[in-house]
């Protein structure tokens, strides 16, 4: 370890941890985008009306189409005999089942009053399987807030998925996340032309699509969020490469160049397959960045993707972090993208919402990364802020995308330049 | 156990946070657990608010069950208190607070504030939103309502406006004209912008106004007891309503029931030619009972629609639904169960559905226009503009709103004569919609058609089928429908062109 502490970034910056009220979603909300996801998987949340209600309002709008999720609601009498309860379940499954024969991979996940009642949901999934398989795999996790924090729940939906996986000593490499097709059709393309054919995605589109796994299996996250996703992976031999996050032109290109040299790509072949892309990213990342460049930033904790994005916007826009919240902050997973951020930023790990609003007033940012039970309120204050949430739900990963994610944030400046009738 | 897609309600303490949020000077402290927070998103997304609701969410993590969630909830409502100085704190648990009976209202009282505290009972389990509103201000009203000499001037409270209501906003304002006309000045609005000391002389009015039954009837009936104060039954929704409100009101107060109607336009823009069309179009209105019934009376009397379908998703007025609904003669719906609306609706093949947030998806996948008439609500049910329900300017809104989605009365006409013109068809949609009109693609006659289309023991003889197709679209069902149940009544199994037309001189209305 270099005792340059500077070229270290924030490494080791001290975190600040904080108890308090969390403006948070619980990891239901990772249903959401999982269940557009995987095209024949159906999220059963065991819970309770505030929990069929947090997935109506995150959604935002509802979905068009009979949704592939819905919430068994737990009514008084199954608090009253578990054992009921466990019927009634097995009764709703069996329903839904046969109205929708065309799912074939069940989640049953985990609430926080399921999780207080103690209903053992790994044991119904069990149980479930014995009557449903091999038509339908079903498996269980935990959404509650309890447990999990937003984002968390993905990470809890695709542990559960690595164990049931088959085995496999090819060598391959794994790309782990859930990406909107079109990204991950973009980073296959990327890996294809640096001559790494052998790629498999999880969580996949179909269960058919489903990868096979060994110690010959390297794989690499795509998202910040997926440490017990690792870990279950490392359980079953896989090899973590460790990179950054591939947002932004740069953290594509050094995610990319881990890949390269674990895989001993040549340089003449790394160039040849990013140099175009990566400089249509830099190009489109340069637009916005005139509006970002030398603005403060204050980002409320959300999504775990903070410290990545914190990077981008510093070292890609020019943009002056000033504190960062993050649900949790793994130093394993996040070491790289700690080392390239630039040291300044207080670091803060949980939330003490109350206390957080204080130093923001005091800190008047620029620009405010938050959810959406606070922008509004913070916006009438007369700051401005972007949702924290369109950064899960919009395609922002890889070199096409980076200046959709640049633009995320010079929107709301831009906006407030628009309607002060100044516009830059 | 029963699997929900979609709700129509949430749970009892986003009710309760719906009354918090209307307020001012209170603040509800939730023993609930991270991710409950998602509530403050529909207030402030949804309705745009600009502040936080005032609501302390205790937010309690797994690791928090093993050890002390008591404290934590204490902590909680101390550090609350003492940041926004409430006049009143108002506590309550969540869904999984409600399991591990940390008992709120006992720990908050326990902790020795220096203001009023009132604990709510939300069983979770059992109740939905709704439920949850009124039993929080019933709750407020009773811990801080108490008797006392009424106002010089004649005076009413307006009761039952909650956050996130529908419209709720604009009818307080049309109301308080309306009365101000009268000569009736309100005492005090609640929960609307109402502070707890405002509730502490809600006994000073001579009677009550219930705008909302759903949210507001308890804590009416519980005034009308120990304040002796009578409050009003008709809810104001219609040109009709609003007149027998007037007459309510004046029976009580001793004061004319006669106001300027110098803005009221709905009824010669219901009796002007251009709205004959309008006549007998079969409409079926899902909602909360209040808006439910008050719009089936205003689709019936003052617009002229036939009402083929009527429901609610809240059981606590299912009484008042099913006795409206006998009075135009449908079988009543109560039920929370989407999918169960989506199959009435396509049953009753209606015309125009008048509804929720939900109900206009099931108009989109049926391809029936909509118009919403009740929460829940969608950010664009919130609108800029003054968009009242209630009094003379909410007769005018309603009016607007139904018919906007519906074909123009000329247009019709043109259609159903120019229906063959390729550019004209029937696909291309209203002229007054936003949508872009699209060239039918003609495709050369078949060589063969085949030869019969059955549904059930029914067929329909190709000849048959090309003239329902000629039909213009907003009446193509209802077509298909009766002819087919001519038909069966008939023994009828081949239906011919000659079937069509015996069909449609049948229905005719």
């Amino acid at each position: 370890m270099s005792l340059d502490a500077p070229s270290l970034g924030c490494t080791d910056t001290p975190v600040l941890k904080e108890r308090g009220q969390r403006e948070v979603f619980c990891g239901l909300t990772g249903i959401i985008w999982l269940h557009r996801k995987m095209q024949d998987a159906f999220f059963l949340v065991v819970g309770s009306r505030t929990c069929a209600h947090l997935l109506q309002s995150a959604a935002g709008v509802m979905i068009f189409a009979e949704p592939r999720f819905g919430t068994a609601i737990l009514e008084e009498k199954d608090l009253a005999g578990l054992a009921d309860a466990n019927v009634e379940l097995d009764r709703e499954v069996a329903r839904l089942l046969a109205r929708r024969p065309d799912i074939r991979q069940l989640f049953l996940v985990g609430s926080c009053p399921s999780e207080v009642i103690k209903l053992d949901l790994a044991r119904a999934a069990e149980r479930l399987n014995g009557q449903h398989a091999p038509h339908v795999r079903v498996y269980n996790y935990s959404g509650s807030g309890i447990e999990t924090t937003f984002t968390q729940g993905e990470d809890a939906c695709l542990a559960a998925m690595v164990p049931t996986l088959p085995a496999s000593d090819a060598a391959e490499l794994l790309v782990v996340g859930a990406l909107p097709d079109v990204v991950e059709d973009q980073c296959q393309s990327l890996l294809t032309a640096m001559g790494i054919t052998s790629v498999r995605f999880l969580p996949a589109r179909r269960a058919s699509d489903l990868p096979a796994i060994g110690a010959n299996t390297r794989f690499i996250l795509t998202q910040p969020f997926l440490a017990d996703t690792a870990e279950a992976l490392e359980r079953r031999g896989a090899r973590r490469i460790a990179a950054p996050f591939p947002f932004g032109e740069e953290g594509t290109t050094l995610w990319l160049q881990a890949v390269a040299d674990v895989y001993g790509v040549t340089p003449a072949t790394f160039d040849a397959a990013t140099a175009a892309p990566r400089a249509r990213a830099a190009k489109a990342v340069a637009a916005h960045a005139a509006t970002l460049r030398g603005k403060s930033l204050f980002m409320f904790p959300d999504s775990q993707m903070e410290i990545p994005l914190a990077r981008f916007l510093a070292r890609e826009c020019g943009m002056t972090p000033l504190e960062i919240g993050t649900p949790y902050l793994h130093r394993g997973l996040m070491g790289p993208d700690l080392a390239l951020l630039p040291h300044g930023p207080a670091l803060i790990e949980g939330q003490d919402v109350d206390a957080q609003l204080d130093r923001h007033a005091g800190l008047a940012p620029d620009l405010t990364v938050c959810g959406l039970g606070l922008a509004n309120p913070l916006e009438a204050k007369g700051h401005s802020t972007k949702w924290a949430i369109e950064l899960v739900f919009t395609p922002v990963h890889f070199y096409e995308q980076a200046g959709d994610l640049a633009g995320l944030f010079s929107r709301p400046l831009r906006r407030k330049a628009l309607l002060k009738g100044d516009a830059a | 156990m029963k699997l929900t897609l979609w709700t129509y309600e949430g749970p009892p303490h986003v009710g309760a946070m719906r009354v918090a949020t209307a307020m001012k000077g209170v603040h509800l402290v939730l023993h609930a657990p991270q991710g409950d927070t998602y509530a403050d998103l529909l207030f402030t997304m949804i309705e745009r608010r600009d502040h936080r609701p005032p609501v302390t969410f205790t937010t309690f993590q797994a690791s928090d069950l093993g050890a002390d969630t008591a404290t934590l909830f204490k902590n909680a409502a101390r550090d609350a208190h003492a940041r926004f100085k409430p006049q009143a704190l108002i506590v309550g648990a969540s869904c999984t607070a409600e399991l591990i009976q940390d008992d709120p209202g006992g720990l908050a009282k326990a902790i020795g504030l220096d203001c009023p505290v009132i604990a709510l009972d939300l069983p979770s389990y059992s109740r939905k939103e709704t439920f949850g509103a009124d039993e929080t201000f019933h709750a407020l009203v009773r811990a801080l309502a108490v008797p006392m000499a009424r106002t010089e001037a004649i005076t009413c409270n307006l009761l039952g406006a909650t956050a996130l209501g529908f419209r709720h906003r604009d009818d307080v304002t049309e109301i308080t004209r309306l009365l101000a006309q009268m000569g009736v000045t309100v005492n005090v609005c609640a929960p609307l912008g109402a502070t707890p000391d405002d509730l502490k002389r809600l006994g000073q009015a001579h009677f009550n106004v219930l705008l909302y039954p759903e949210t507001g009837e308890s804590a009416a009936r519980l005034l009308e007891k120990t304040c002796g104060q009578p409050f009003t039954k008709v809810v104001p929704i219609g040109v009709g309503a609003t007149r027998d409100f007037l007459a309510e009101v004046a029976a009580i107060t001793g004061l004319s029931a006669q106001v300027d109607e110098t803005g009221l336009r709905q009824p010669w823009w219901s009796a002007s030619v251009d709205s004959t069309y309008l006549t007998g179009k079969r409409v079926f209105l899902f909602g909360d009972a209040t808006h439910v019934i008050a719009a089936a009376r205003v689709a019936a009397r003052e617009i002229g629609f036939t009402v083929v379908g009527m429901g609610c998703y809240n059981r606590e007025q299912a009484r008042a639904l099913r006795s409206a609904a006998a009075l135009y003669g449908v079988t009543p719906l109560i039920t929370d169960d989407y999918l169960e609306v989506e199959a009435a609706i396509a049953a009753a093949t209606p015309e125009l559905i008048l509804g929720t947030q939900m109900e206009r998806h099931i108009g989109k996948r049926l391809g029936i226009p909509c118009a919403v008439i009740s929460a829940p609500v969608h950010v664009q049910d919130f609108p800029a503009r003054y968009s009242p329900q209630m009094g003379w300017e909410g007769a005018n809104v309603l009016f607007d709103t139904w018919v906007h989605p519906l074909v123009m009365g000329l247009e019709e006409h043109l259609l159903t004569m120019f229906r063959e013109d390729f550019e004209f068809h029937d696909a291309a949609g209203a002229s007054h919609h936003g949508h872009k009109a699209t060239a039918r693609v003609e495709t050369p006659e078949p060589v063969k058609l085949p030869e019969v289309t059955t549904k059930g023991t029914i067929r329909w003889l190709p000849d048959a089928e090309r003239e329902l197709k000629k039909i213009p679209f907003f009446v193509r069902n209802t077509a298909r429908r009766n002819t087919e149940s001519y038909a069966v009544a008939r023994g009828v199994e081949a239906i011919s062109i000659d079937t069509l037309y015996e069909a449609k001189a049948h229905y005719a209305r």
